[in-house]
């Protein structure tokens, strides 16, 4: 267990280093980009499978914690100036009073109907967001970057190193959760809610926790959007393609070990990028739905899933 | 027996209980006191409110206030999960299993939330939930995954589970039905076993020599109402008894 957590440490502090380093070695704004955008869906997935995957409880409102990350961040610098962590800092709570609301609203449903609460709340937020005339509205709103602060050349260069900082903490609260009684009693609660009350898990108070630490981490990953694009409206903010894309590549990845929406976040960022630069932005949404619709039929418990299967069945023989 | 003594005595009493769902009454004023220690069969033929009532106690359907209490606590407003700390275990007709967990993950759910989760390590847990699986034999199946489980061996692992909640009275529902003899006499040897242990344990079934053998005392429930309650051979012998069963 210790040697475990040497590596998990020790890995998580070379990838730091490794992104501190490439902003002296790689002089191509580009990769600055198309990495903080797979950087953004890693936490994101990650914070998704806390919720849907450990819990079992499918959120399609990705979207809908992303875009209020986004504007809380909008609103803190257009009202106070607010620097970039206070703005990370204020969305996660933001994102853990959201996660609570709409967890005592919507958790004590099940299945399909806990699915179709979160899509009615994207709807909700990005409708008031459109009608917040000081936030922007229908049009939107600009926003300007401070200068940047060193090391880092540039603000996008800056903007992907605190959001790998947010991988590696999400990361370790994804696998703080999964390897606790708390990841136990998420698990048990999964596979029977009824079964894991007589077994003495407090399901709502649990998929509760859950729902909170989902929803300020996605949060969190919104707001360094705003400064990112210098830009906000409501209709790419809460654009749902978030929700769909973090939800299949969290599936795709497998979400019973903390590693996979990480590698499907990766695997299906990378994909999107690729595709964007050579064919369009806009196929990538439909390889994004054929992926899934293969990795649903093929592989049901998603790359992790594949992985695990064949180690127990190369320990049989 | 006068009502102040087993007030008193009991660890469970269910006091008038009516159960409805629209229309249909499926508990109807049911009145019970269950004492420390006791071996309780409950009987009725399908459809006469056993599991409602269980499902009452534990906690998967709430009921007017007062009409169960544990330990002399009224538990009604009580979600199941906290009357499982109280004490209260138990097992499903139809097993339920977290079935992506091996058999004693399952256990160590129990531990962890009954157990206090913050005073023992993991290890202490897993200690736990092997003497647990010890006891009831399943200790050569303790990291299988449960759907590799043989029927009898599923029975016996929800008996484990509810076990690892430390409870003062185990529910036992129908644990033997769809079992073979042999089978039978295992898991009731089991509950006998646990029994001598001093936990009160409810047991239903329909399997009449293992109610027989088994309880101290025995209730008849026929749509949703109390029929016959006593010693096992006067609640057999009782014409109502006979008639809700046979139909004669």
């Amino acid at each position: 267990m210790k040697r475990n957590a040497l590596a998990f440490w020790g890995a998580c502090v070379l990838f730091l280093a490794a992104i501190l380093v490439s902003t002296e070695l790689v002089a191509n704004e580009y990769w600055f980009f198309a990495g903080y955008v797979i950087l953004q869906f890693i936490v994101l997935s990650v914070a998704w499978t806390i919720l849907g995957g450990y819990a079992g409880y499918v959120n399609f409102g990705t979207s809908a914690f992303f875009g209020v990350g986004v504007y809380t961040a909008v609103f803190l610098v257009s009202t106070f100036g607010a620097p970039l962590p206070l703005q990370i800092a204020v969305a996660a709570v933001v994102g853990a009073i959201l996660g609570f609301a709409v967890g005592l609203l919507t958790l004590r449903m099940q299945g399909i109907f806990f699915s179709i609460a979160t899509i009615a709340l994207t709807i909700i937020i990005e409708t008031t967001v459109t009608n917040w005339r000081e936030l922007g509205g229908a049009a939107g709103i600009q926003i300007q970057r401070p200068p940047v602060s060193p090391p880092f050349h540039s603000y996008v260069q800056m903007l992907v190193f605190v959001q790998a900082l947010l991988v590696v903490l999400s990361v370790a609260i994804a696998r703080y959760i999964q390897n606790s009684w708390i990841g136990r009693g998420l698990q048990a609660l999964r596979d029977d809610e009824l079964a894991a009350e007589c077994t003495g898990v407090p399901t709502l108070r649990l998929k509760l926790t859950a729902c909170v630490i989902s929803g300020a981490l996605m949060c969190a990953a919104g707001a360094p959007a705003a400064m990112y694009l210098q830009y906000a409206d409501p209709g790419s903010a809460f654009n749902l393609n978030y929700s769909v894309s973090v939800l299949a590549m969290a599936l795709i990845g497998g979400t019973a070990h903390w590693i996979g929406p990480v590698i499907g976040a990766i695997l299906l960022g990378v994909t999107q990028q690729l595709l964007a630069v050579t064919i369009s932005s806009e196929v990538n949404v439909l390889v994004l739905g054929i992926m899934l619709v293969l990795f649903v039929i093929g592989a049901p418990e998603g790359i992790i899933g594949l992985f695990r299967n064949r180690r127990g069945a190369e320990g049989k023989t | 027996m006068t009502s102040s003594e087993t007030t008193e005595a009991a660890l469970l009493r269910i006091g008038g209980l009516t159960k409805r769902f629209g229309g249909f009454t499926a508990l109807d004023n049911v009145s019970v006191d269950i004492r420390p220690g006791e071996r309780f069969g409950l009987i009725g033929p399908n459809g006469s409110g056993k599991t409602t009532l269980i499902n009452c106690i534990s906690g998967a359907f709430r009921t007017e206030p007062s009409t169960v209490v544990f330990n002399g606590e009224d538990i009604t407003r009580m979600p199941p999960h906290v009357r499982t700390r109280r004490g209260i275990a138990r097992s499903f007709q139809i097993p339920r299993p977290f079935r992506s967990m091996t058999v004693i993950e399952n256990l160590m759910v129990a531990a962890d939330f009954t157990g206090g989760h913050l005073s023992l390590t993991a290890d202490d847990h897993r200690d736990q939930a092997m003497a647990i699986l010890q006891q009831m034999g399943l200790a050569n199946k303790a990291n299988a995954r449960v759907t590799g489980l043989s029927q009898v061996e599923l029975r016996k692992m929800e008996l484990a589970r509810a076990m690892a909640t430390r409870p003062k009275l185990l529910i036992s529902d129908e644990a033997m039905a769809g079992l073979s003899g042999s089978e039978v006499d295992e898991v009731l040897d089991l509950l006998l076993k646990l029994a001598g242990e001093s936990i009160t344990i409810i047991m239903i079934e329909h399997i009449m020599q293992a109610v027989m053998r088994f309880s101290q005392r025995i209730m008849c429930l026929d749509a949703g109402k109390i029929i016959a309650i006593g010693q096992p051979s006067e609640v057999m012998g009782n014409a109502r008894v006979q008639e809700a069963y046979l139909g004669t």
